[in-house]
């Protein structure tokens, strides 16, 4: 089992003919993603990778059944992707771009508020369910199946993490990247909803950062909703305020955002959270109780 | 990306805000001069972009165009919180009867533009929004239909009886809330809105920041960027495609991704170390961005030793490693000659065997494990 993505997830590369897009077309065909299609306007015919080009979405999806589509679109024209997505009908569609104003971003969250579709990102490395498929950039091979979900707003840090939790034996049932921006489609709190309907999800890692108050309100949700066991981990603690770190959303801002105030919410939640990041291993055998 | 005050006002001007007038002086003869052409009581305000400007000393009444002349001399060249100061703004003074704060943010928690306004003006507004929220008036704007005129209306009898000031004050919060949108703002505040003893409504102080994301379609705006006011390090990292934040410790640190390089700073700290610098170099094993981290970190007198932290994903370890090896080389046959400074590197990840093989002919420190690394990497700054 597993959230978001799994074995009837059909693909549709939005961008797939860009440098990224197509590079990551052939990785995520390499792992076993189905990808049906790809998107690029003007570009129809083609193929990239085998994989036939529409000029737009609705005639990926038409020809191809597609559920799911991924953005590789570059900023200026990102936005318009995801309301394509949207339009079509897509149920989830995951936008890996980074840069995207964040005022625009206020419109998608808008008008995809309250309806059926589900964006995941932007500005993030997207989600894999473990020998399964792989929908975004994470290298693949780090990965391997089992029961623990990651759900996390960096790429990198991720990565570390799960090749702790895989050389230590430990496998995944998916790994969502929620992305580093101040506006996301869907955030910790949503991410962990569904990890908490998922059976063979046994605990979760949180991996947050500095900037908003998201993981105070996921550490909320935890405390009262969950029964799945969390374990976290906050990047940041030694940022300085007002500075941007690397992710548009990472920045401490009117002192608010600071990793000494995420940590003592998790805690007063009850999730305990690793001073390193190698120690998130340690964590979540305790919170398991050794039945991996 | 800040602008300066006397930017943000300018803008303001261009909206239809009142403004009281101002210039820009970077010599005191040419401070001396606008105070002499206004007439009256002039304001010399540092322009940096740091906040408590007023407390540093960076801000003064000047009652005559002599002493216009000698408060600019005292400013110009004064650093505050690590800025020097190269510009003053010379804004004639205006007569206070009353100061509002208004302002409005990009609210992660609503996903909205938020008003914010009070009463309570000429304050930070930081400190009233934790000591006093109950003085703070917020209302989140739907952004596909902008601020309407009621909304706008309701807020301003939040700040003022009067309606003459009331309906001043709706008017200046509609075109700043058109500021904020077209500018791509992330913050657009006027504080204080001072009211004069005649009734009108004017911004007397003001502060835009804009969203990075946006400078793409802000070209007017990309072009105030005051490369001056910012560190100049900052600067080179973002000519080179390089995010890098400056901090006070002694360990250098180069690492791909923004949280792992958050990460890596932290576990530096708890192993008892002081980190130098937020550095992220991104996803590329590319010589030249290697090359700019390392001018960046070694300009910085303080740095003792570098620690490279990477994993490799989609990128590999052996393109890092002779990432590395070139960005070594070219360091050294260049003018300050060959990196005397101890670096340790940990890689991790995709053909990690091979890119530490690379770094071990050259007889470069590498490691798998990132705490062993971070060890490392302090205990040699410490022999330095």
């Amino acid at each position: 089992m597993s959230i978001l993505v799994n074995e009837n997830t059909r693909v549709v590369v939005q961008g797939i003919t860009g440098r990224d897009g197509s590079f990551h077309t052939r990785q995520m065909l390499e792992y076993g993603t189905k990808i049906v299609g790809g998107v690029t306007p003007g570009k129809g015919g083609q193929q990239v990778e085998g994989v036939p080009v529409f000029n737009t979405l609705r005639d990926a999806v038409d020809a191809t059944g597609a559920n799911t589509s991924i953005i590789y679109v570059p900023p200026p024209f990102a936005v318009d992707a995801i309301y394509e997505a949207a339009d079509a009908g897509m149920a989830l569609f995951i936008c890996i771009t980074e840069g995207i104003p964040t005022l625009d971003m206020t419109k998608v969250y808008a008008s995809i508020k309250g309806s059926a579709s589900r964006l995941v990102g932007p500005n993030c490395p997207g989600v894999i369910t473990p020998g399964v498929a792989k929908v975004g950039i994470m290298p693949g091979h780090i990965h391997r199946p089992g029961h623990v979900g990651v759900v996390s707003r960096s790429g990198t840090l991720t990565y570390e993490i799960v090749h702790q939790l895989s050389s230590a034996g430990i496998g995944q049932s998916s790994c969502i990247g929620i992305g580093g921006d101040p506006i996301i489609g869907t955030n910790f709190l949503d991410a962990l909803a569904l990890f908490e309907q998922d059976p063979e999800t046994h605990a979760v890692v949180m991996i947050g950062e500095i900037g908003g108050t998201d993981e105070e309100k996921a550490a909320e949700f935890v405390k009262s909703q969950m029964k799945t066991p969390v374990v976290g981990f906050i990047a940041g603690r030694t940022a300085p305020p007002g500075k941007r770190m690397g992710h548009a959303g990472a920045i401490i801002s009117g002192g608010t955002g600071t990793a000494t105030e995420k940590i003592e919410a998790l805690n007063d939640a009850g999730i305990p959270v690793a001073d390193r990041s190698a120690d998130v291993v340690g964590l979540i055998r305790r919170a398991i109780g050794g039945t991996q | 990306m800040n602008i300066h005050e006397y930017q943000a006002k300018e803008t303001f001007v261009r909206y239809g805000i009142l403004v009281p007038r101002g210039a820009v002086a970077s010599t005191p003869e040419r401070a001396r001069e606008i105070a002499a052409e206004y007439g009256t009581t002039v304001v010399v305000k540092a322009q940096v972009h740091v906040g408590g400007r007023g407390k540093a000393g960076g801000v003064k009444l000047a009652s005559t165009p002599d002493e216009a002349f000698e408060k600019a001399r005292n400013i110009l060249g004064m650093d505050i919180k690590g800025l020097t100061v190269r510009q003053t703004l010379i804004a004639e003074a205006v007569d206070i009867a009353h100061e509002a704060y208004v302002g409005i943010i990009l609210d992660r928690a609503s996903k909205r533009p938020v008003f914010m306004v009070s009463a309570a003006g000429g304050i930070d507004i930081e400190e009233v929004a934790r000591e006093t929220p109950e003085k703070i008036h917020k209302l989140a704007v739907d952004p596909f239909l902008g601020l309407q005129p009621y909304q706008a209306r309701a807020l301003a009898y939040r700040l003022y009886d009067h309606a003459d000031q009331a309906n001043q004050a709706a008017k200046i919060l509609s075109q700043l809330y058109r500021v904020f949108v077209e500018s791509d703002a992330s913050l657009a505040e006027i504080n204080p809105l001072v009211t004069t003893p005649d009734g009108k409504v004017w911004a007397v102080d003001g502060k835009i920041n804009i969203d990075d994301n946006a400078l793409y379609r802000q070209s007017a705006i990309a072009a105030m960027r005051d490369l001056d006011a910012e560190a100049s390090a900052e600067v080179t990292a973002r000519e080179a495609g390089l995010s890098f934040v400056k901090l006070e410790g002694d360990i250098g640190c180069v690492v791909n991704g923004a949280g792992l390089a958050m990460a890596t700073m932290d576990l530096v700290k708890y192993y008892g170390g002081q980190p130098a610098n937020f550095l992220d170099i991104g996803g590329s094993s590319n010589p030249d961005k290697v090359v700019a981290a390392m001018n960046i970190i070694t300009s910085d007198p303080k740095v003792k030793a570098i620690l490279f932290n990477i994993f490799g994903g989609i990128t590999r370890c052996d393109d890092v490693a002779n990432g590395i090896v070139t960005a070594l080389k070219r360091i050294a046959e260049g003018s300050n000659g060959p990196l005397t400074l101890p670096i340790v590197i940990r890689l991790t990840g995709t053909n990690e065997a091979e890119g530490r093989r690379i770094l071990n002919e050259v007889n470069l420190v590498a490691t798998d494990d990132m705490s062993d690394a971070v060890q490392r990497v302090i205990a040699l700054s410490r022999q330095n």
